[in-house]
């Protein structure tokens, strides 16, 4: 055939053969950097959040003698709720502030020294003072809050490229160093994180109200989607006759799944809140709406759950008499349930972090009290996320880290029951 | 009594009907000489029961809670003096706020003008009654229909058959919803869009080239006559897309490939569920990383070797959107390369090819359509995509295709335009109907094809 030599030949092919495997180790590289560069990327964003993070679950506190002055806080009776209420407790605050840098003058160095104490400082000695009444004109040593500046400066104070200054002025430093040279300023475990709703101020804000709307909203969300959804599914696949009606159910579930999240928020803005006249902002229409977002999802996943269990079971139902509804709810349902509830959590956890559709009805509001219902106005766990990214203050960025692990957390932790549940309850068939 | 009492007093109602009935087939039964001897088992007699208790009373409480409100409103209005009736639908929905918040205690009677204040005593008064009325009615309704069918019982009563299509009935009805979900969207999104269309004529919409879509307040203000045309969207949209196509495409593959060809089992087993972690990651914390981490890295890095890179680039969101669709991209892959049938693996490393050469010229062609599939769901997504690129990309729509500079999207102009108060009459917020109505279109028109080439695909190797 051809004029080569076999030497030649085996020479060629032996050139060729090198080039090829050269090839071959190229392209398992490409193959193995590929998937390096995707488990560095989920490496690098959980190591960077949480070294955004992990200091917000510390807050920086101030040693303080607080005097419950009479007069400063214009309160003579502290069981009368209504001169409690209107108490001047920042006063007695900034008073215990003046005695112990005694040598502040000019208002505009105290203004500055005020500064270095959180806002909310007064509301704990209002708590205090509410508990025990006889404190009152009493001289009590006590931790206060820090403002976020001098929190994100105090926690920064050992890094490597010095501390983060921010807002801090030169006076507010001297200040800060002479009371941690005496020992008066310290970090403790953030609580107000945990039990707050949100503030503009960082240092008192914390996730518990959007963590309760995102509570109501799912709780309406798998009231609603679970029965709803394990229903059609139980139709599709058990009931219906294959014909054009089914099948034209089956495209469009199938397309529902895949709708951008956003169009979900543009119907419930369109339908829920203008047509029904339903409330903005609450956790009833964000329900309903990710209710619809999740539908498809777990149709389908109870279709898959309701298809892995053998006909072989339904058949014998049937050969000792039972109905069609018998079947279905004492054979199908009890053996497809475990995947059906892990098709569900699944749901559930997109549901928890999904964003865009909430943003749509009005659940981006600054709310600051702690939802207790499906009707008070709320915002989830996620739409905090957001609000929290876009705020100026600084100490924000870590708290918005702190809330991205919770609500990682929270992921995590349903991933991990559905998994759980599956390799716990789900049953091989041969 | 209230809505939800009505509602736990129904199914109360229900439970009692369902054992009175039961208790009665089980006592026929008996003198009878055993179960065997009625039509149906006695769960469904009780059953049967329960349905008709519930059923009839829920609808008209249903229909009854979309109509009370109105009917009030409406008499109450009508019982207004003429000189404060309202004359047009503004006026007429101020006068029922105020009338409602005046009998709520959050308006302060002394403030009010005294009709309104009298027009509040009425609607008490008036939702006073219908709330009794409406208890009375819902009660007898139930109880009636409930001693009906409890009379009814009867050996000879089918009442299996009639449950069993109930059944059936309330699954057809939930499997409908996801219909009537599409439906919703397509008409609440097309109302709107339309109403925008009659406003802005649709060529200028989707031809002009500038969008400015901020309205004068007053007539006489200079220069914010708003202007629609959404082809600088479009092409911001595209761009983003085409950035994160470009990382998840060939990473994703590559990492299929790797997956399902390469890898120890060992590896996996390990590296697929932690790939699979990026696509649990709610997408408001790819916006937060890429806002706060990758932007500045980006702008430091650019600044060294001498490139001007804006505070909010396409680059950035491309990137991060682009690490969020690997998983996606690489799990559809991975399951088309896997359905591959061994037989052509075979076929090709017996003639003597490499691995690579098979997965080239072999698996890679018989899984194309597959993959173009996944790759088309995937664009999909990447253009509904909305938190990172409203976290991370920016708000002026500019006309351009690099990457370093400021684009802003479809999604992102959408949640501009309604987040925060809006009405529904203004040009503004119907713009982000139509934009919607222009996303759920094309996104629709992709997952079909991408469906169909998909499942067309499966079928020819199984």
């Amino acid at each position: 055939m051809t004029s080569l030599s076999t030497a030649a030949r085996q020479e060629k092919i032996r050139s060729g053969l090198k080039k090829r495997h050269r090839a071959e180790t190229r392209f398992r590289l490409y193959g193995a950097t590929a998937i390096t560069f995707g488990l560095m990327c989920v490496l690098f964003l959980f190591s960077d959040i949480t070294s955004k993070g992990y200091k917000a679950f510390q807050l920086t506190y101030i040693n303080l003698n607080v005097t419950y002055d009479e007069d400063v806080l214009g309160v003579s009776d502290a069981s009368d709720l209504s001169q409690m209420a209107l108490g001047d407790f920042h006063g007695a605050v900034k008073a215990g502030l003046r005695d112990r840098f005694t040598d502040v003058n000019g208002r505009k160095n105290k203004r500055e020294l005020y500064s270095i104490l959180s806002n909310g400082a007064g509301y704990t000695l209002r708590d205090q003072l509410k508990e025990n009444p006889n404190l009152l004109n009493t001289t009590a040593n006590m931790w206060l809050i820090a403002d976020d500046d001098v929190d994100t400066y105090f926690k920064s104070l050992n890094n490597k490229d010095g501390p983060f200054k921010g807002r801090m002025t030169e006076n507010k430093e001297t200040w800060l160093q002479s009371l941690i040279e005496s020992g008066e300023v310290e970090t403790r475990f953030n609580t107000n994180f945990f039990s707050k709703g949100d503030s503009r101020e960082p240092e008192l804000a914390g996730i518990y109200g959007a963590t309760m709307g995102s509570f109501y909203t799912l709780l309406i969300t798998i009231i609603l989607a679970f029965p709803l959804g394990v229903a059609a599914a139980v139709y599709l696949e058990e009931f219906a006759l294959r014909n054009r009606w089914t099948n034209f159910i089956e495209v469009n579930i199938n397309n529902l799944a895949a709708v951008p999240s956003i169009i979900f928020g543009l119907l419930g803005l369109a339908v829920f809140i203008n047509f029904f006249d339903v409330p903005r902002s609450v956790p009833l229409v964000g329900g309903l709406v990710l209710t619809l977002m999740t539908l498809p999802t777990i149709i389908i996943s109870s279709r898959a759950a309701i298809k892995s269990v053998p006909p072989s079971i339904r058949e014998a139902a049937i050969g000792v008499g039972a109905s069609p509804m018998q079947v279905v709810l004492h054979h199908v349902l009890p053996l497809a349930m475990p995947g059906m509830l892990t098709g569900a959590i699944i749901g559930m956890a997109r549901a928890l972090g999904e964003t865009a559709p909430l943003l749509m009805i009005g659940m981006v509001a600054f709310i600051v009290d702690v939802p207790t219902g499906f009707n008070d106005p709320a915002t989830a766990l996620p739409v905090q996320i957001f609000l929290w990214a876009d705020s100026p203050e600084r100490a924000f960025v870590e708290k918005t880290s702190a809330a991205i692990m919770v609500l990682l957390a929270f992921l995590v932790i349903m991933n991990t029951v559905a998994v759980v549940l599956r390799k716990r309850l789900e049953r091989r068939w041969m | 009594m209230g809505f939800g009492s009505l509602i736990l007093a129904v199914l109360g109602l229900s439970l009692i009907a369902f054992y009175a009935s039961r208790v009665k087939a089980l006592s026929m039964a008996k003198s009878l000489g055993g179960i065997q001897q009625l039509a149906s088992l006695p769960f469904f007699y009780g059953m049967r029961a329960a349905i008709w208790c519930a059923l009839p009373a829920l609808a008209l409480l249903i229909i009854w809670s979309l109509f009370d409100n109105h009917i009030i409103s409406t008499i109450v209005l009508s019982n207004l003096p003429d000189s404060v009736k309202p004359t047009n639908t503004d006026q007429h929905n101020l006068l029922i706020n105020s009338i409602e918040n005046i009998s709520s205690g959050s308006l302060d009677p002394q403030f009010a003008d005294p009709n309104l204040v009298s027009a509040s005593k009425i609607l008490d008064q008036l939702n006073n009654t219908a709330q009794k009325l409406l208890t009375i009615l819902i009660l007898s309704v139930s109880i009636f229909f409930m001693s009906f069918a409890w009379i009814k019982v009867s050996p000879k009563l089918h009442a299996r058959q009639m449950v069993e299509k109930m059944f059936k009935w309330t699954l057809l009805i939930a499997a409908c919803l996801a219909i009537l979900a599409t439906l919703g969207i397509i008409l609440s999104v097309l109302f709107e869009a339309i109403r925008f269309f009659q406003l802005v004529p649709a060529s200028d919409f989707l031809l002009g080239t500038e969008w400015s879509p901020q309205m004068a307040i007053r007539s006489d203000q200079v220069g914010s006559t708003g202007s629609f045309g959404a082809i600088p969207l479009f092409v911001g949209t595209l761009l983003i897309s085409f950035i994160a196509m470009c990382i998840a495409v060939p990473a994703g593959l590559m990492s299929a490939i790797y997956l399902a060809e390469y890898a120890k089992p060992v590896v996996r087993n390990f590296a697929k569920p932690v790939l699979e972690i990026l696509a649990g990651i709610p997408t408001v914390v790819y916006g937060f990383f890429a806002a706060l981490t990758v932007t500045p890295f980006l702008r430091e890095y650019g600044a060294t070797i001498g490139l001007e890179i804006s505070s909010e680039s396409a680059l950035s969101a491309g990137l991060v959107m682009g690490v969020m669709i690997i998983p996606f991209v690489s799990s559809l892959a991975d399951d088309v390369i896997t359905a591959v049938p061994q037989s052509l693996r075979d076929g090709s490393l017996g003639l003597g090819a490499t691995k690579s050469e098979t997965i080239k010229k072999v698996i890679f062609p018989a899984a194309l359509p597959g993959i173009v599939g996944g790759v088309l769901l995937a664009v999909s997504r990447a253009i509904g995509e909305t938190m990172i690129v409203v976290m991370a990309a920016g708000l002026a729509a500019k006309m351009t295709i690099n990457p370093l500079e400021t684009v802003t999207t479809v999604t992102v102009q959408i949640v501009t335009l309604l987040v925060g108060d809006q009405e529904f009459d203004s040009p503004k917020t119907l713009a982000a109907f139509a934009l919607g109505l222009m996303l759920f279109v094309v996104t629709l028109i992709l997952n079909f094809l991408a469906l169909r080439i998909v499942n067309k695909y499966r079928e020819q190797y199984d």
